[in-house]
């Protein structure tokens, strides 16, 4: 690991029970709701664990050299799902917390969806959905040529992986058996329109994977700890790919919002709302 | 052309190892001898061309230079949006080598036929626009095509195509080539991009013959467009004539018009856009069969420049 932010009271990520610290990362995602009045709350707040523990225990990067070669790339391919990436690149000091504040507004580097000219630690622009895989694919062969074991990580929504592209990039990446590809999707059931299982049914997506080439974990993607021991033993296999399907919940942390498809993007949002959210998050 | 353009991706790779080969389902064995010599930079991955866009983004985004082969129409519609979002959005040197631009794959119908590519290449911002009208431009083009730092569609022509370029006139993107000079001072003034220039050479011999002098401005690069060679070009001419192997809208002439009317040209000359209609084409045939069937023809270019010409002096 290289060096973090010290993030809640002082304290270093790892002195921070995982519990806290969720909040913590969750409670700076209501700050940049706040700051921009909209967000989409449900795909991020079901992301916070999940990228919690890839920036805490897993990416070998560096807050104050962005561009390193040797680093691990993470590519949120959900760019939707940003504030969450948003959150953990403010908590590591690759940008100013302050930053949160300006989230959409005109003159910020935060955007709805995020931008790699723009913010430090974000490897490419994302927000069209099903691009990030064959990003991944390329940036594993990049590293491949190179013999640097930087690894990649493309962290999908399930709602993404209707794209067509999506399995594409997954039948290239298992022809070509990139173990330093691991493929996330943050399966909370749950894509704009509704429930998953009545939009585009995704099942049996662990088969999907495996029949693509990848070796699968299914995990709870918001046991912190749980999450350390699968992607702490990547690659699943050293032949092929990885595919780490995390169970999550959408709107995690906010009753009112769990597994609500409403909650999947708001605008508008009141100093009300935003109160009652930082209270869920006490 | 074609056979040109590939070699010379293979020679560039020799001299420069950012770059990468990649295929989607292409002649077997092509480039087999990149492939043998450095596996690692030689792709072939079948039929999915949003993931090839996206695959070489990835390696672009890392610093290598991705060449990028398959059928004109699948490079630029099927995966318009990855080319969007991956290589201009992100401002990538990713190589798009069109095969079979606008009316070459004739006999195999209108789902083989680009001949909107340029229109929709254009439209993107970062993206520049390519087609040399022959073989021997090809290979000073692609010398020039490694170190571009933008993204880059490549429009291939037919193969065999009659050599007109002359290395004396140089090549650099970007610029484009007064490939024949106007004998007068009011000349019509032919535009015309790919192969097209072949025939707009031809049509103005033709039109010499009946006392027409005529000069041509050959347009390799049609994004970023050579604004002062056009509008030089434009001056002082009785007549503008651009001429394009694809459909009118948003094509080579529309970004002539543009400029034209942007720069507020005055006084502006009569223009004349030769292109191919709004529809997709009923005919099979071959190339020159859409050439004819669309007046693109260097005896129809001369004889409908000759009636405009003919108009335009009785109306003086």
């Amino acid at each position: 690991m290289e060096t973090r932010v010290d993030s809640v009271d002082g304290k270093t990520a790892t002195d921070v029970p995982s519990e806290e610290r969720s909040k913590y990362l969750r409670r700076l995602i209501v700050r940049g709701l706040e700051g921009g009045e909209r967000g989409h709350i449900g795909s991020s707040m079901s992301l916070v664990e999940i990228l919690q523990v890839l920036y805490d225990d897993v990416l070998r990067v560096r807050p104050d050299e962005p561009k390193w070669r040797e680093r691990d790339r993470l590519i949120l391919s959900k760019g939707h799902g940003c504030l969450a990436l948003y959150a953990l690149l403010a908590d590591k000091g690759f940008i100013p917390l302050e930053t949160l504040d300006g989230f959409c507004r005109r003159d910020s580097i935060l955007g709805g969806h995020p931008e790699f000219q723009k913010v430090p630690g974000v490897e490419a622009s994302t927000g069209a959905l099903g691009h990030g895989l064959s990003y991944g694919v390329g940036m594993a062969l990049a590293a491949r040529i190179e013999k640097r074991d930087s690894r990649i990580v493309v962290v999908m929504g399930d709602g993404e992986i209707n794209e067509g592209s999506v399995w594409e990039a997954a039948m290239c990446a298992g022809k070509h058996k990139l173990a330093n590809l691991t493929a996330i999707i943050d399966y909370n059931k749950i894509q704009s329109a509704g429930f998953t299982r009545d939009i585009q049914d995704l099942e049996p997506l662990a088969d999907k994977w495996s029949a693509f080439g990848f070796a699968v974990a299914e995990v709870d993607g918001h046991d912190v700890a749980a999450l350390r021991d699968v992607f702490n033993l990547l690659p699943i296999q050293s032949d092929r790919p990885s595919a780490v399907i995390c169970h999550t919940i959408k709107g995690k942390g906010l009753s009112f919002a769990e597994n609500d498809p409403t909650w999947h993007h708001k605008s508008r949002i009141s100093s009300e709302s935003i109160a009652e959210m930082y209270e869920a998050l006490e | 052309m074609r056979r040109t353009c590939i070699d010379k991706v293979h020679s560039l790779a020799k001299r420069d190892e950012r770059v990468i080969f990649i295929g989607s389902d292409l002649s077997p064995g092509l480039l087999d001898d990149m492939k043998n010599e450095m596996p690692e930079r030689h792709f072939m991955e079948g039929v999915q061309e949003a993931n090839v866009i996206g695959m070489a983004a990835g390696l672009a985004m890392e610093g290598y230079v991705p060449y990028v082969n398959t059928i004109a129409t699948f490079i630029t519609r099927r995966c318009y949006e990855q080319v969007a979002v991956d290589l201009c959005l992100h401002d990538l040197p990713v190589r798009l080598i069109g095969n079979g631009g606008g009316a070459v794959y004739a006999p195999l119908g209108p789902t083989h036929l680009a001949i909107e590519d340029i229109a929709i290449m254009r439209a993107l911002p970062n993206m520049t626009v390519m087609a040399v009208c022959d073989a021997e431009e090809m290979a000073r083009f692609m010398d020039c095509s490694l170190d571009w730092p933008k993204p880059m569609y490549i429009r291939l022509a037919k193969g065999g195509d009659q050599i007109v370029s002359r290395s004396e006139l140089g090549f650099s993107i970007g610029k484009a080539i007064p490939i024949r000079e106007a004998r007068s001072t009011a000349p019509v003034a032919f535009m015309s991009t790919g192969v097209m220039t072949t025939n707009c050479l031809a049509a103005a011999d033709l039109l010499e013959k009946q006392g027409i002098d005529a000069s041509v401005l050959h347009v390799h690069t049609i994004k970023p467009l050579d604004e002062d060679a056009v509008l030089q070009s434009a001056q002082g001419a009785r007549l503008i004539v651009t001429v394009e192997e694809g459909i009118a809208i948003g094509g080579f002439g529309s970004a002539v018009t543009d400029l034209l009317t942007e720069k507020r040209v005055q006084p502006l000359p009569q223009i004349v856009r030769l292109a191919m209609p709004d529809a997709f084409p009923e005919k099979y045939g071959v190339q020159n069969d859409h050439f004819e069937i669309c007046g693109l023809l260097p005896e129809q270019i001369a004889a409908t420049v000759a009636e405009a010409v003919g108009a335009s002096d009785l109306a003086s």
